[in-house]
C-alpha cells in the first residue's frame, strides 16, 4: 500500500464509484449492499418502534382506551414480526457483517457478490408482502403465528405476513451461506482459522444457525399457508392434526434465532473490547469455541417454550438442562470480555459505552434466561411480563446495544467522517438509562402476574407500567439521536483519519472508506490477531 | 454486475485462481443442499409423526398409490443421476457434444419423471384422493377387513370419521412432500435448458464447469429425496391391509 492512500482520506472510494441510484442498486460491492441493508433495516426499525409505542402509550392507563383489543393484537403482532424478522435477524450479519467480513480476511468481496445482491432484494420482495399485510389492516397472531388460530380462526392478514416471513428466510439463508463460503475460501494468505477476528468466529457461528434453521421454519410456514388456504389438516386437530407438532418446528428455528440476533453482536463487542482495552482477548480460542458452543446448543433447547404444551416432564427436563448448559459458553464470554478489560489501558470512546452497556444488560437478560429454564419458575411466569422483559434484556439491551456500539465503531470506516462526541456519549447514556426503565419494571409486573399480550390491566399495576411507558419515551429519543448525528455527520461530518481507535485488524490497514475493491494489494498475514502488543501500542498513540 | 477481467475468461474478479472459484461455488453448493436437507426435514418429521401416530389408516392409504408408476419413476431417476455424473464429467473433460448429449438425457428423464407424476396426480384426482371438498376414502373389502383386524371398525360413524380424516391427512402429506419434490424437479429441468446453450457454445472446461458440477450435486439431491420418498410413502406397511 502507497504512503498517500495509507494517511490520507481516499478521494476514490466505494462511496464515489457512482452516485446514481442505478449505481447502488445494481451493485454487488459488499460495502454498498452492507449499505443498502443499513437504510432498510433502519426504516423496518423505526415502523417496529411506531408499534412499540402504540403499545406502551395503550399501557400507560389500565383501562383499554386507547385501541381495541384486536386493534391491540395486531400491534404488537406488527411490532414482533418488523422487529425479529425485519430488523433483528439482518441487524448485525447483512450490514456490518456484509461490510467487514471481506475487509477483516482481506479479501475483495464475499464469495457470491451476486448472490449477495439478489438476498437484498428477496429482503426488500419480503419486506413488501409484510408492508401489505400491514397496510391492509395488519395480523394478529403474534409473530408465532401459532397454530390452529393461525390457520383456522384469525381473520387478519396472516398469509401476506407468512408469505413475508417465507420470503425473508431466504434471504437469511443466502447471506449465511455467503459468508460461510467467503470464511472459508476467500481469506488472505497467512490468515489461518486461529488468526481469525472474533467478529469472522461470531459470523461463522451464526451463519451455521441461518443456513440450518431458517429453511425449517419457511416448510414450516409454507405448512401454515396450505392449512390456511386449502385446508389441509396438518396441523388442525379436529383431523388429527397436531398444533404442537408446530410449535415443535417453529421453536426449531425460532430459539436458535435469538442466537441469530445475539452472537454477531457478541462478535462486535469482542472487537470494541479489544481495541479499546488495547489487549488482546483474554481467553481468544475459548471466545472462538464458545460462539460455536452456543451455536451447536442452541440446536437443543427449543422445547423449553414448551414446558406448559403438553411436552411430557421427562423431555422437559432434558430441555431445561440443556438450556442451562448455553449459560456456560455465555458466561465465558462474559467473564472473558471483563478480563480482557482489567489491567487493560480501557478508554471510554462511544464504542465502549454501548459495549459496557451490552456486557451489564446481557449477563441480567442471560441469568433470567436460565431461571426460565428452570421448569418450576417457567410455569410460575410463563406468558407474563417477565419472559417479556427477559428476551428484551437480550434482542434489545443485548442486540441492539451491540448493533449500536458497532455502528459507533466502524462509522469512521463506512462513512469516512467523524461524528459528535459529546452528543454519541449522551445518546448512549440515555439509551441505557431509557432501556432500564422501560424493561425492569416488566420484570416486576411480570413476577407480580401481569399476562403479556392484554391492552388492559387491573390497577394496581400501573405505576410500574407508567414507569416502562416513560422509559420507553426515553429509549425513544437515544434512538433517535443516532439517526440525526449520523446522518448529519455522513454529509456533513469532517473527515476522519485512517484508523481513528488506534486499532489492529485487517479492516484498518486500508483506507476510510475502502476503495472499492477493498485493498490496494492482497495483505499477506504475519502476526497475531488482537496484536496490542506495547510496540504496536507506541506506534499509534 | 462482476465483472471478468480480460486475463482469465470465466474468473470472476474477486477470485485469486480457477481453484479458489471452483471450491467456493463448491462448498456453496453443498451448502444450499444441506438447507435443503432442513427444509425437505420439516416436511418428513410430519409426516413420520403422523404415520407414528396413524399406522394402520396411513398403511391402508398408502396401498392406494400406485406401485408401478413409483417404481418406474424410480428406475427413470437412478438412470437420470448417471446421465448428469456422465454429463459432469464430459464437462470436466471438456467434451462438447458429450456434454450436450448427456444433459439431453438428462432432461427427457427428468420430463419423463414429471409426466408419469401427472399421470398419478390425475388418477388420484379421478378417484377423489385429492385432499379437499371432494376427498372420499373408498374403501375394499380387504381393507375393511384389515381396519377391523387392527380394531378399527368402519360401520361406527366415529371411526368412519377417524379413518377419513386419517386418509386424508395421509394424501395432503403425499401431496405435499412430492408436490414440492416435483417442483424441484420443474426447477432443474429449467436449468439443464439454461445450460445447453453455454455446453453447447463449448464454455466448460476444466478450469470452468462449476455451474455443470453444481448443478449435478442439486440433480443428485432432487433424485436422492425421491429415494427416501418411495419407500416412505409406497412402499411402508404395504403388506398390512392384505394380511
Ligand atoms: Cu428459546
Amino acid at each position: 500500500m502507497s504512503e498517500a492512500t495509507s494517511t490520507g482520506y481516499p478521494e476514490e472510494n466505494y462511496l464515489t464509484q457512482g452516485s446514481t441510484l442505478k449505481s447502488w442498486l445494481l451493485t454487488t460491492d459488499h460495502k454498498r449492499i452492507g449499505v443498502l441493508y443499513l437504510l432498510t433495516i433502519s426504516v423496518f426499525f423505526l415502523l417496529g418502534g411506531l408499534f412499540a409505542a402504540g403499545i406502551r402509550l395503550e399501557l400507560a392507563t389500565p383501562q383499554g382506551d386507547l385501541v381495541q383489543p384486536e386493534t391491540y393484537n395486531r400491534m404488537f403482532t406488527m411490532h414482533g414480526i418488523l422487529m425479529i424478522f425485519f430488523f433483528l435477524i439482518p441487524s448485525i450479519p447483512a450490514t456490518l457483517g456484509n461490510f467487514l467480513i471481506p475487509l477483516q480476511i482481506g479479501a475483495k468481496d464475499v464469495a457470491f457478490p451476486r448472490l449477495n445482491l439478489a438476498s437484498w432484494y428477496i429482503f426488500v420482495i419480503g419486506g413488501c408482502f409484510t408492508l401489505w399485510a400491514l397496510v391492509s389492516g395488519g395480523v394478529d397472531t403474534g409473530w408465532t403465528f401459532y397454530t390452529p388460530f393461525s390457520t383456522l380462526f384469525s381473520n387478519s392478514h396472516v398469509l401476506p405476513a407468512a408469505l413475508g416471513v417465507f420470503i425473508t428466510g431466504f434471504s437469511s439463508i443466502l447471506t449465511g451461506l455467503n459468508f460461510i463460503v467467503t470464511i472459508h475460501r476467500m481469506r488472505a494468505p497467512g490468515l489461518t482459522w486461529f488468526k481469525l477476528p472474533l467478529f469472522i468466529w461470531s459470523h461463522y457461528a451464526t451463519s451455521l444457525i441461518q443456513v440450518l434453521g431458517t429453511p425449517v421454519v419457511a416448510i414450516t410456514i409454507v405448512l401454515v399457508a396450505f392449512e390456511r388456504v386449502f385446508h389441509l389438516g396438518i396441523f388442525d386437530p379436529s383431523v388429527g392434526g397436531d398444533p404442537v407438532l408446530f410449535q415443535h418446528l417453529f421453536w426449531f428455528y425460532s430459539h436458535p434465532a435469538v442466537y441469530i440476533m445475539i452472537l454477531p453482536g457478541m462478535g462486535v463487542i469482542s472487537e470494541v473490547v479489544a481495541t479499546f482495552s488495547r489487549k488482546r482477548i483474554f481467553g481468544y480460542k475459548f471466545m472462538a469455541f464458545a460462539v460455536l458452543a452456543i451455536a451447536v446448543l442452541g440446536f437443543f433447547v427449543w422445547g423449553h417454550h414448551m414446558f406448559v404444551s403438553t411436552q411430557s416432564v421427562y423431555a422437559g427436563t432434558v430441555f431445561s438442562v440443556l438450556t442451562m448448559l448455553v449459560a456456560i459458553p455465555s458466561a465465558v464470554k462474559v467473564f472473558n470480555w471483563t478480563a480482557t478489560m482489567y489491567n487493560g489501558a480501557v478508554s471510554w470512546d462511544t464504542p465502549m459505552l454501548y459495549a459496557i452497556g451490552f456486557i451489564g444488560l446481557f449477563t441480567i437478560g442471560g441469568l433470567t434466561g436460565v431461571m426460565l429454564g428452570t421448569m418450576g419458575i417457567d410455569i410460575h411466569v410463563h406468558d407474563t411480563y417477565f419472559v417479556v422483559a427477559h428476551f428484551h434484556y437480550v434482542m434489545v439491551g443485548g442486540a441492539i446495544m451491540a448493533f449500536l456500539a458497532g455502528i459507533h465503531y466502524w462509522w469512521p470506516k463506512i462513512a469516512g467522517k467523524t461524528y459528535p462526541v459529546f452528543w454519541s456519549k449522551l445518546a448512549a447514556l440515555i439509551v441505557f438509562i431509557g432501556f432500564n426503565l422501560t424493561f425492569f419494571p416488566q420484570f416486576l409486573l411480570g413476577y407480580m402476574g401481569m399476562p403479556r399480550r392484554y391492552h388492559a390491566y387491573p390497577e394496581e399495576f400501573q405505576v410500574l407500567n407508567v414507569l416502562s411507558s416513560a422509559g420507553a419515551t426515553v429509549l425513544g429519543v437515544g434512538y433517535l439521536l443516532p439517526v440525526i448525528y449520523l446522518t448529519y455527520s455522513f454529509f456533513f461530518g469532517a473527515r476522519c483519519a485512517q484508523n481513528p481507535w488506534g486499532a489492529v485488524g485487517l479492516e484498518w490497514e486500508t483506507t476510510s472508506p475502502p476503495p472499492t475493491l477493498n485493498f490496494d494489494e492482497i495483505p499477506t498475514v504475519t502476526g497475531e490477531v488482537y496484536d496490542y502488543s506495547p510496540k504496536k501500542e507506541a506506534q499509534v498513540v | 454486475m462482476s465483472s471478468s477481467h480480460a486475463h482469465a475468461p470465466g474468473l470472476a474478479h474477486h477470485f485469486d485462481s480457477y481453484e479458489q472459484q471452483r471450491q467456493s461455488a463448491s462448498l456453496g453448493m453443498w451448502l444450499f443442499v444441506a438447507q435443503e436437507i432442513m427444509f425437505f426435514g420439516g416436511l418428513f418429521t410430519a409426516y413420520l409423526i403422523y404415520r407414528l401416530m396413524n399406522p394402520v389408516v396411513f398403511a391402508v392409504a398408502s396401498s392406494e398409490l400406485e406401485i408401478k408408476w413409483g417404481a418406474l419413476n424410480t428406475g427413470v431417476l437412478i438412470l437420470s443421476s448417471l446421465t448428469m455424473a456422465l454429463a459432469v464429467r464430459m464437462a470436466q473433460l471438456g467434451k462438447r457434444k458429450a456434454i450436450v448429449g448427456f444433459l439431453c438425457l438428462t432432461l427427457l428423464l427428468g420430463l419423463t419423471f414429471v409426466g408419469v407424476k401427472a399421470i398419478e396426480y390425475t388418477n388420484k384426482w379421478h378417484h377423489h384422493l385429492v385432499p379437499g371438498e371432494h376427498f372420499s376414502f373408498h374403501l375394499s373389502p380387504t381393507e375393511i377387513g384389515a381396519l377391523q383386524s387392527h380394531g378399527i371398525d368402519v360401520s361406527d360413524p366415529a371411526q368412519a370419521y377417524y379413518v377419513q380424516s386419517r386418509a386424508e391427512m395421509f394424501f395432503s402429506l403425499y401431496f405435499a412432500m412430492t408436490g414440492l419434490h416435483a417442483l424441484h424437479m420443474l426447477i432443474g429441468i429449467g436449468l439443464i435448458l439454461y445450460i445447453l446453450r453455454p455446453a453447447w457454445k463449448g464454455r466448460f472446461n476444466l478450469d470452468n464447469h462449476n455451474f455443470v458440477e453444481g448443478f449435478g450435486l442439486y440433480w443428485h439431491f432432487v433424485d436422492i429425496v425421491w429415494i427416501f420418498l418411495f419407500p416412505l410413502l409406497y412402499l411402508l406397511g404395504r403388506h398390512l391391509p392384505h394380511a
